[in-house]
Order: structure tokens, then sequence, then C-alpha cells
């Protein structure tokens, strides 16, 4: 038998194709395999904005991922409800907020609300924790906003993102940004519910204004696409709000 | 009469193959001596934790790519070989992706694209090209191991100082306390990964001696 030539057209073809096929293979079983550990740590990794957003940043401090889910099936309850602050029948489980800021017509998003209870006592609202979606400078941000049982003042925020810039847009993650919007208040003062602000520039106090927060220098697109994403869904979240406000 | 002069065969120990361990992390240390895999080196280095899984995900990667790459060294054509060892990488960096995802999502986001970036590891390339292509599996399992570790030491060197001195922990754990240490900002950024690379290589070279050509 003539040897092998391993630089013909015919070998290389033959032996791409194996090693591709090899390869998915490979990598098909050990996606499909790893699926639910993957799914379970980001449905843990929710939980956790959740509650750091709902309860305060320290909440968690110490606490194990089944320690963290025990907490959040104790406190956390949540009501589905649409624009104008009817209750919906889809299921939160199954649903996607990128799935739902993908429909055109706002009025037809099933949007969550998770009610946060107080530790000692659940059955009483310590907060309401609205997730809300919009774009950053690269890619989508995210960001759950919890507002304090007078469904005005914000008690806590947690920012998440797929892309921004380290150092820059995706500072929103840093613990020192977010707390800015602490005590911060959505305006109902007119037509539109108008939520607390990035300004331009950094480094100046705001702490006398209820509606303004310290921006982010060198990231002005990224704190612009979160202010457009807060107000957006304050004014999807409105009719809901409101009944909340007047009990 | 030479049908009756048996082949020894290698020790698998030998000095020669313990060198292959020892060397890649003291005087032939990818980073020190070659200045390969610099990036990840500055990027992933602010805190430990993080380091320390990065360092294990390049062990993995660059150990089992050059067993995989050397078992396959014969069979490989060579036309298209770098296509091939691409390939492989990419695959075992994927897998340790996938892996990070299901046991460690919170490092796994922040180590964000740096783990993808081992693929373009210039040491993983590295290695393949220039040692498991034209060596046996076992040699290339000990040059692997050897120039993984050589990687992770320097790297977790780096990381231990700017998370100690950048934000007085240690695996988030705090050591040097806020109450009479200020922690100094400037080694939370990549030029003070730099500067202690910088510091590191020179000691190692001058303890060793080495100087460019």
């Amino acid at each position: 038998m003539s040897k092998l030539n391993k630089n013909s057209n015919g070998y290389i073809f033959g032996y791409a194709i194996m090693l591709t096929l090899v390869c998915g293979t490979l990598l098909a079983f050990v996606s499909e395999g790893l699926k639910d550990r993957q799914k379970a740590a980001k449905l843990l990794e929710k939980q956790q904005f959740i509650l750091k957003a709902g309860m305060g940043a320290d909440a968690l401090a110490g606490m194990t991922g089944p320690e963290v889910t025990a907490l959040y099936n104790n406190v956390v309850k949540v009501e589905m409800v649409n624009s104008k602050g009817e209750p919906t029948d889809a299921e939160e489980a199954k649903l996607s907020i990128f799935k739902e800021y993908k429909k055109k017509d706002v009025t037809t998003r099933n949007l969550p609300v998770y009610v946060v209870g107080k530790a000692d006592n659940p059955s009483e609202v310590l907060s309401y924790v609205l997730p809300t979606y919009g774009n950053g400078l690269w890619d989508n941000v995210w960001a759950f906003v919890a507002l304090e049982g007078d469904a005005e003042t914000i008690r806590g925020i947690v920012f998440d993102h797929k892309g921004e810039t380290p150092g820059l847009g995706a500072r929103i993650t840093d613990r020192e940004v977010q707390s800015r919007f602490e005590g911060k208040k959505v305006s109902y003062a007119s037509e539109v519910l108008d939520a607390p602000d990035f300004q331009k520039g950094e480094g100046v106090d705001y702490s006398s204004y209820t509606n303004k927060v310290d921006g982010l220098s060198g990231a002005t697109i990224t704190a612009v696409g979160v202010n457009a994403m807060l107000d957006s869904y304050m004014n999807l979240y409105k009719a809901y709000l409101t009944t909340k406000r007047t009990k | 009469m030479s049908d009756n002069i048996e082949k020894k065969s290698e020790p698998l120990l030998s000095k020669k193959r313990k060198e292959l361990l020892s060397n890649p992390m003291d005087s032939d240390n990818p980073i020190t001596i070659q200045v390969l895999g610099i990036c990840s080196a500055l990027a992933v280095t602010i805190a430990l934790e993080g380091t320390v899984i990065m360092a294990i995900a390049v062990f993995f990667v660059l150990v089992m790519a050059n067993v995989i790459i050397s078992a396959l060294r014969n069979t490989i054509p060579n036309r298209i070989r770098i296509i091939v060892q691409l390939v492989v990488v990419a695959s075992l960096v994927a897998v340790v992706d996938q892996v990070l995802r299901a046991f460690a999502y919170e490092q796994s986001k922040a180590l964000s694209v740096f783990v993808g970036l081992i693929i373009t590891n210039c040491i993983v390339m590295g290695r393949l090209e220039a040692f498991a292509l034209g060596n046996k599996p076992w040699d290339s399992f000990l040059d692997g191991v050897g120039n993984a570790v050589g990687y992770g030491w320097i790297i977790i060197a780096i990381a231990f100082v700017r998370e100690l001195f950048g934000a007085g922990k240690l695996f988030g754990q705090v050591i040097l306390s806020k109450e009479w240490y200020v922690a100094n900002g400037f080694f939370a950024t990549p030029a003070a990964a730099c500067i202690i690379l910088g510091v590191i290589i020179w000691v190692l070279r001058a303890r060793s001696g080495y100087v460019e050509d």
C-alpha cells in the first residue's frame, strides 16, 4: 500500500471534516451536560440582584447560594402586570426580560414586580423591585430598581451590562456608582414619571437634589442609555406604582 | 550484533525531562524571558481569586492542547497545522468557558473576554508550534505543565501585590485594615501591573544573568 499523502487535498479535507466533527460533538455534549447548572447559576444571580437592590447591598454578605435562594423564596413575591397596571397571567420563571423588551408594542409587555418583604415579617412590604432593560454604548444594559414602600424613593439599584467598556461604562456595576441612586426619588409631578438621571461630568455634589445623580466621566453614552432605560421603564410601571402610592 | 543491543527507554523523569518542567518556571519563563502572555497578565491580575482561576484555565488548556497536538503530530497535514492547533485550543477554551459559567459564574463574568482570549495567548500557540509538534506526548505534557505553572506563578504574584495594596485584601479577605491603611487606587490599574511585572522581570533576570541578544 502506498504511503498516505498527507498534503493531498483529499486528506486535508477529510482531516478537517473529522476534526470538526469530533470537536463539535465534544462541545455539544459539554454544553448540554452543563446547561442545567448554568441556568441555576443565572437564576441565583438574578435572586442576588433582586435581594441586593430590595434589601440593601450588604444584606447577603457571607451567605451561600442555598441560603440566598431560601431567603428569596421567603421574602419575595412576584406580581406580573402590564403597562396599565393590570395583572397578567405570564409565568415569571419562563419570562425573558430581553424578549419582553424586544416587543415593539410596549403595552403588550409583561412586567414583573418583585415585592420584597421584611426578613422578620415577609408580609410587610419593604420594597418593590422593578427589572429594566435598555441599551448602553456597545450592548444591552439592565437594572433592578428597588423603590421603598412609598413607591417613590429609590432604596437600591443594581446595574449589569453585557459589553460596556471596563473602567468606563462598566463602572455601572461598581457598588459606589450604584449607591449614588440611593435615596433619590422618582417624580410624579408631570404627565410622565421621571426617574433620577446621571448628570454630565463627575465629582459634583448632587446630594440636595432628589432627581439628579453624579455622572460617569468618560462613559457619557452608557450613562445616557441608563437614563433612557430608567425613564422608559418607570413610565411602563407608572400605573402599577400609582396604585401602590395611594395606598 | 546490533540486534542484541536493547534500546533503553528514557526514564519518566530524566534530567532532560525535569528541565522541561523546571526551566519554564525560572530560567526560560514564558512571561519574564520570552515576554509572552503579557496582555492577560496585565488585565486579569486585579484580584487573586480571578487570577487563580485564570491560571488554572490556562493550565488546563495548555497541557491538554500540548498532549493532543503531540499525539496527533504525525497525522496533522502541514498545510493546515495552525488551523488544527487553533481548533483544538478553541475547543478546549470553549469547554473551560462553559465549565466556569456552570461552576464559577461570578468569576466567569469578572474574567469576561479574557477566558475566550486564552485562544490567542501566545504561550499556548507558541508551545504547540515550538514543542508539541515535534515531541512525544509525555514530554509535551511536562512542557505544558512547566509553562503553565511558569505563567501561573507570575500572574498570581502580580495579583498578590495588586490586591494587597490596591484593596488591602487577599482573596477578598481584609488584610490591611481601613483604619490605618488607605487603599492605593493606582494598584488597581493595569499600569501598576506593568510596573510590578517589570520589577519581577528585573529581579529574575538579575538573578539569572539573562541578557537579550
